[in-house]
């Protein structure tokens, strides 16, 4: 929403005018919102650029948010609901930071204003409101790439594949597997079999709460896959639930070795790889 | 432009002989990389395609390919459409069985292929000639 | 026509497939393969892929031949190096490479060929080295 050339010239006037003013009522206003979680003299500072970045578009022409000019208005609002939801702040206190100087313009139009009062008013708050969505907008996006990054990073922390002995890794897998994090681990297992050259992996599931078809289609497919390049996996800490679930389901493990617990699997790959292991106190017994 | 191919432009490659089979791999890999396709997803699409071109030259006597990047309004993903003028193919639901096979292979091209890919749809009849189009999305 | 190289190495024959195969290189390939096995009398055959982005059905089954024909022609075949996207692509394609023997690296398929043998010839293992800890061994036929 547009304003006109006078109205635009009429609200750079207030804004320029009355500048100590309009600073100290929207901080004021602002801050009673936050309740304090963003200091006077940060919010003061980002308000004041705010003010003086409308002031500015006006000085170019018309206050139009979709105006080539308003490229820094633009940039001041989105930095502006970038940082607000960086630090949390709701949704709602974010707009609330632009909506308060439709209260601002309005003490100042009943002061100051002329005859066309009225209409400035609903000129002006039409411009807020727009600016106000802008603002949500970019808050909506900034929240979603935080989002985005963290599911990554919840990705990444969550699969570790480690080294047991050589030749052999394991991947203790911890939590809900959905498919796309079934898909991540197994990758990343596959690779670690090449990096490390090892001919032995144990996927040990004692972490995980319950395991559907399509997961289970994973672990399998992986097995298969490891196979095909020449390594060996085995599946250890299988719940009592899950391994009624794998039958139920008709998951076909087939000659899939499988062992009880982790310790067990390493015992299992050591005898393999024809490692003996004995307690100190059998020898020579 | 990403990776020297303009991703705007569909690419097109005949299918006549066995190095093109080899050209239409390469085509789809570069196509894949630019749209950013996980490493594995552009293995399964070459992988598919290369069955599928082979399957267009001897099946369909030769034809050709169409690759293109394609945007559903939330993901990036690579189509790709095979064309040939060749006797089409009679029963579909016998072709797609896993293991039936006219030309003496393992008989995975076509159903295997569709296992690779997002998106597979076939259009052929005895003597119309095929067209099947394939799409992978990035994830 | 492109053609692959075939290294003798000792008692092994390494194959090293480093370019995209047209489907007459890899049928010449298997031709070549069979040839250089009875030329030879090598026991042994590694074809390393780790330079392949793609295995499809028709390099898969090339694989399975050459494996089948080396059987018969007294020579053992360990496919190496295949990549894990490859892998999960084969998986995906329903192609199971029966018959074939995979290792992860040349390092280890040989070792995966010389176990072969001495499975083949215990008698000559333990003239070697004296040692029968391997309590997998199973009988040939």
């Amino acid at each position: 929403m547009a304003l006109t050339a006078e109205e635009s010239g009429r609200l750079a006037a207030l804004l320029s005018e009355h500048v100590d003013q309009v600073t100290q009522r929207w901080t004021e206003t602002v801050a009673a919102s936050l309740r304090g979680r963003l200091s006077q003299v940060e919010l003061r500072s980002q308000l004041q650029e705010l003010r003086q970045a409308i002031v500015t578009t006006a000085e170019n022409g018309i206050v139009d948010l979709d105006a080539e000019y308003a490229a820094e208005l633009r940039a001041v609002l989105a930095e502006l609901s970038r940082g607000r939801a960086r630090q949390g702040f709701s949704a709602t206190e974010t707009a609330i930071s632009v909506f308060a100087l439709k209260e601002v313009l309005l003490e100042l139009l009943e002061s100051h204003g002329g005859e066309s009062t009225l209409r400035d008013y609903v000129a002006f708050s039409a411009l807020i409101d727009t600016m106000g969505l802008f603002t949500f907008e970019s808050y909506v996006r900034t929240r979603e790439g935080l989002i985005a990054d963290q599911a990554e990073q919840l990705l990444e922390l969550s699969t570790p594949v480690v080294k047991l002995w050589e030749g052999v890794v394991a991947v203790p897998l911890v939590g809900t597997l959905d498919s796309a994090r079934a898909q991540v681990v197994m990758e990343r297992l596959l690779q670690t079999l090449v990096d490390t050259g090892s001919p032995y992996a144990i996927i040990d599931i004692t972490g995980v709460p319950a395991v559907d078809t399509q997961v289970a289609q994973h672990i399998l497919k992986t097995v298969v896959a490891a196979r095909l390049m020449g390594a060996d996996c085995i599946i250890s800490g299988i719940r009592p639930q899950i391994a009624q679930t794998i039958v139920a389901l008709g998951i076909e493990f087939g000659d899939i070795a499988t062992k009880a617990s982790l310790a067990d699997a390493l015992r299992h790959v050591l005898r393999l790889t024809g490692v003996e292991t004995t307690r100190r106190s059998r020898r020579g017994a | 432009m990403t990776a020297g191919i303009d991703l705007d432009q569909p690419h097109a490659q005949a299918i006549r002989s066995d190095e093109d089979v080899v050209r239409v791999r390469q085509l789809v890999r570069t196509v894949a990389v630019a749209a950013k396709l996980s490493l594995v997803d552009q293995t399964k699409l070459v992988t598919a395609a290369s069955e599928l071109a082979r399957n267009t030259l001897v099946y369909g006597g030769g034809g050709g390919v169409e690759v293109a990047t394609v945007d559903n309004g939330r993901r990036r993903g690579v189509r790709i459409i095979f064309a040939d003028s060749g006797p089409g193919i009679a029963d579909l639901n016998l072709a797609l069985t896993d293991g039936y096979t006219t030309g003496g292979g393992l008989g995975l091209g076509l159903s295997g292929a569709r296992r690779l890919v997002d998106e597979f749809d076939i259009d052929t009849g005895v003597g119309k000639g095929t067209r099947i189009t394939v799409i992978k999305w990035a994830r | 026509m492109e053609r692959v190289p075939i290294l003798k190495i000792g008692e092994i024959l390494l194959v090293s497939i480093q370019l995209d195969m047209s489907d007459q290189t890899a049928l010449q390939l298997q031709e070549d393969l069979a040839e250089r096995i009875v030329a030879t009398g090598c026991h042994g055959v590694i074809i390393d892929i780790t330079a392949l982005d793609i295995v499809d059905s028709f390099v898969g089954r090339m694989l399975s031949s050459i494996a089948s024909i080396s059987k018969v022609l007294d020579a053992e075949t360990v496919v190496v190096g295949m990549r894990p996207a490859v892998a999960i692509t084969l998986v995906e394609l329903g192609l199971s490479l029966n018959g074939i023997r995979t290792a992860l690296n040349v390092e280890r398929g040989m070792e995966l060929v010389a176990d072969a043998r001495a499975d083949e010839f215990p008698y000559d293992d333990e003239l070697a080295d004296g040692s029968d800890d391997d309590p997998e061994t199973t009988s040939s036929p």
